[in-house]
């Protein structure tokens, strides 16, 4: 959303949130600033196959305080659907974000709305990256019209087709094949987009995966692969699944890239080299070296198969968030009270977003039927002596 | 929900028996079919610690990590493993996830598994197989997590799909699936698992495969079910019979092969057969029922006049209904139990405005051949 107001086309950014951001950048101009910076990424990248991007990022103001806010927002999102998941205002299944943040926000900064991202199920804050707004996601998770999918799709079926993301898919790996066909299409249309399928490293070892980027190599498809690398694929440590946990390296005759994906300026950088390198060359994998707070679902409490000190080590020395506001400090583009501020404001940006989605209705009963062809197909939904076409539930 | 009643179910010998719920009676099973053939061994995504169910509690610390242990995520790779664990004269008992997740292993089964001993000529076989896998609503599953998928599998010839109901049925079924020479998937009503409680013998035992059993004995229409659905029917069982109707309630417990003589009994006897499942209604396994039972109790009559006559006597000689409850997702399993029982009620209507009508048919059949309805089993 905020990102939306970042791009010049900014058509479908969230109404309810342009007053409150507008409202920032006149009383911070800084903000807007586009002056050059070059910052350098944590560490450096490590290559397979192909030559490394410089370590050195240009950004500017503008885009730091943009990456604070939008990861500061889809953070507090993911806290807040925490809890209305406890609350039971959320049901089913829900797979959360936060520690990921950096690789959703840098990606969206190298890349276009016309390039494809398809992801699995842990897709919320991608699908704000993409420009979907806080109503739309609560009213998504918990089952409203208002909702991306109208309220059927829930946490791990998100969808936007406007910004061309494909989505949210539960069965583990399944998307990768589906995100190299979007790939094959784009060749076709030589209109000089790519598509970014991402998977988790759970999903790494699963065959599909391997068949798809060999026909993706085969015939040079602009396809990115985008192993988001959590260290856990369910409650499966990294190294109790995989042989060899170099994910990026995995693609043996495709060129891979291991970046720290706790740092959204080198997640920019990477994606961006990505894009060009899949342009010219077909697929590469970007392995993202990253992190989720939350267990893997929300019945999983994330502690049985790793330590708390593990848990809070990362948030202490890795936190995404973190590391730009010490870039935002260092470099004197804000205030230490003007960040706390923007968390306010993202705070009951999220509140009011809630409050909203409370209101909308759930779908309607008969919603259940519709959309499983296309309408006219002769199928019909019967009650149980076949008289009645629509089936009312109570 | 109220405790399921599994009563008529004889275990002979039985010892202790504990209250318990349904994973535990999985995970009885489970550390029995360890405990009792040193070739056994379990493995799937997350087992070692339990499993998402926690059905494999205790098992990795028990038999040790060389037995019990994770797999990564790769449903082919696993039930793969498993045929070839099995191929080797071993136990192989692969848990899928969720019965969601099993697609990508279907060609494993249906080619691999199911056909293994046919095409060898019996040289090889995968007999020491078992795939379970929690299947079925649970009220908030969704799209993923949520399938009721024993008929794709009820289509291949080679395997056995067996769906227990309770948790004294799940431990008894499992075990008999783990010992099948045959690979069995087992499906497990994931809605069941908490909420299922009932007492549980503590020993080994094992409940045949292929049997239905009838929980309940009536005389107006024949309930089909398997899995969690079963108390879904045996609640409007109940509900019916304070309206009048007494329902012969059936669990089938094996998918394939499937005890028809048990079903054809039935709606000999009551006229009537009501097939409920979890998943949809198009090429569901209902269909394959209830084609099975109008082959057998209407369309082999031999005799014409007969025919005729059972026409005449019947109007509709066997009457079908069928539930489509779970076409993608669905909120609540609970709201079938209305459902049958707004059929029961029509059932009985009809039921009503014909006895008349019947008392003197029969009457008139009697006379012309012999209480023909009482005695069934001759029209074929």
């Amino acid at each position: 959303m905020a990102l939306s107001h970042l791009a010049t086309s900014s058509s479908r950014s969230a109404a309810l949130l342009r007053p409150l951001s507008s409202s920032i950048y006149l009383r911070r101009p800084i903000s807007t600033d586009t002056t050059p910076i070059t910052v350098e990424t944590s560490v450096p990248f490590t290559s397979h196959q192909c030559e490394a991007p410089s370590r050195s990022v240009e950004t500017n103001p503008k885009e730091l305080l943009t990456f604070f806010r939008d990861m500061a927002l889809m953070r507090r999102m993911e806290i807040a659907a925490d809890s209305l998941y406890k609350a039971k205002l959320i049901r089913g299944f829900c797979h959360l974000y936060d520690g990921q943040e950096a690789v959703a926000v840098g990606m969206e900064a190298a890349i276009t709305k016309k390039d494809c991202i398809i992801t699995a199920y842990r897709d919320h804050c991608t699908f704000v990256g993409r420009g979907g707004t806080l109503l739309e996601v609560f009213s998504e998770l918990m089952g409203r019209q208002a909702g991306c999918s109208r309220g059927k799709g829930g946490s791990m079926h998100f969808y936007k087709k406007d910004s061309n993301f494909y989505g949210g898919h539960g069965i583990v790996g399944a998307q990768v094949p589906l995100g190299c066909g979007l790939a094959f299409a784009q060749k076709y249309s030589k209109d000089e987009n790519v598509t970014f399928a991402l998977y988790g490293d759970g999903a790494a070892n699963q065959g599909q995966l391997f068949e798809a980027l060999n026909i993706s190599a085969l015939w040079d498809l602009p396809a990115i692969l985008v192993c988001e690398n959590n260290h856990y694929g369910m409650g499966t440590a990294e190294w109790r699944a995989a042989k060899s946990p170099a994910y990026y390296k995995r693609g043996d005759y495709v060129p891979g890239l291991k970046v720290d994906g706790m740092d959204a300026l080198a997640v920019k950088q990477a994606c961006k080299f990505a894009k060009e390198h899949a342009l010219k060359n077909g697929p590469i994998i970007l392995e993202m070296d990253t992190y989720r707070y939350h267990g893997h679902s929300m019945s999983d409490p994330g502690s049985t198969y790793r330590t708390r000190d593990e848990i809070s080590g990362v948030r202490q020395e890795r936190d995404p968030i973190e590391r730009i506001r010490k870039l935002v400090l260092s470099h004197d583009l804000a205030t230490e009270k003007e960040l706390k501020d923007i968390e306010k404001e993202v705070r009951k940006e999220v509140d009011d977003a809630i409050a909203q989605a409370k209101e909308s209705p759930m779908p309607e009963p008969s919603e259940l039927f519709t959309n499983v062809f296309v309408k006219g197909l002769g199928v019909e939904s019967f009650g149980a002596d076949r008289k009645e076409v629509r089936a009312t539930l109570p | 929900m109220r405790p399921f009643s599994t009563a008529t179910c004889d275990i002979e010998n039985q010892q202790s028996a504990k209250s318990i719920n349904l994973y535990s009676a999985i995970n009885q099973a489970l550390h029995i079919a360890l405990e009792t053939d040193p070739r056994t061994f379990v493995f799937g995504e997350d087992v070692s610690f339990g499993g998402v169910f926690r059905c494999t509690t205790g098992l990795a610390d028990r038999f040790g990590k060389s037995r019990v242990f994770n797999t990564p995520l790769c449903e082919q790779g696993i039930v793969g493993f498993g045929i070839g664990l099995a191929a080797m004269g071993n136990r192989a008992i692969a848990e899928i996830q969720f019965a969601d997740y099993i697609f990508p292993a279907f060609d494993q089964i249906v080619n691999e598994a199911a056909k293994f001993r046919y095409r060898s000529g019996n040289q090889f076989n995968c007999g020491g197989l078992t795939i379970r896998a929690p299947y079925g609503a649970v009220g908030h599953g969704g799209h993923y997590h949520s399938q009721s998928p024993e008929a794709f599998f009820c289509h291949v010839p080679g395997i056995k799909v067996v769906i227990p109901r309770s948790p004294q049925q799940a431990k008894g079924l499992l075990l008999s699936c783990i010992r099948d020479p045959n690979p069995v998937v087992f499906f497990e009503p994931k809605w069941l698992y908490r909420l299922a409680v009932e007492e549980v013998p503590e020993h080994d035992y094992m409940l045949p495969l292929s049997k239905a059993e009838v929980i309940r004995e009536g005389s107006d229409i024949t309930l089909v079910g398997w899995g969690a659905q079963l108390s879904i029917m045996e609640q409007a069982c109940i509900d019916a019979e304070k309206d009048g109707i007494s329902c012969e309630l059936i669990d089938l417990k094996t998918l394939i092969p499937w005890d028809k003589e048990t079903v054809e009994a039935s709606v000999r006897k009551t006229g009537r057969l009501l097939v409920s499942h979890e998943a949809p209604v198009t090429g569901g396994f209902g269909a394959e029922i209830s084609a099975s039972i109008v082959e057998r109790c209407f369309l082999r009559v031999s005799n014409f006049i007969y025919f005729v006559l059972l026409i005449e006597y019947y109007r509709e000689p066997i009457q079908f209904f069928f539930i489509e409850s779970q076409a993608f997702h669905c909120t609540n399993n609970l709201i079938l139990a209305p459902i049958i029982l707004n059929i029961l009620a029509s059932t009985l209507k009809t039921q009503k405005e014909e006895n008349e009508k019947n008392k003197k048919v029969q009457t008139m059949l009697t006379c012309l051949c012999g209480d023909k309805r009482m005695h069934a089993a001759e029209w074929n």
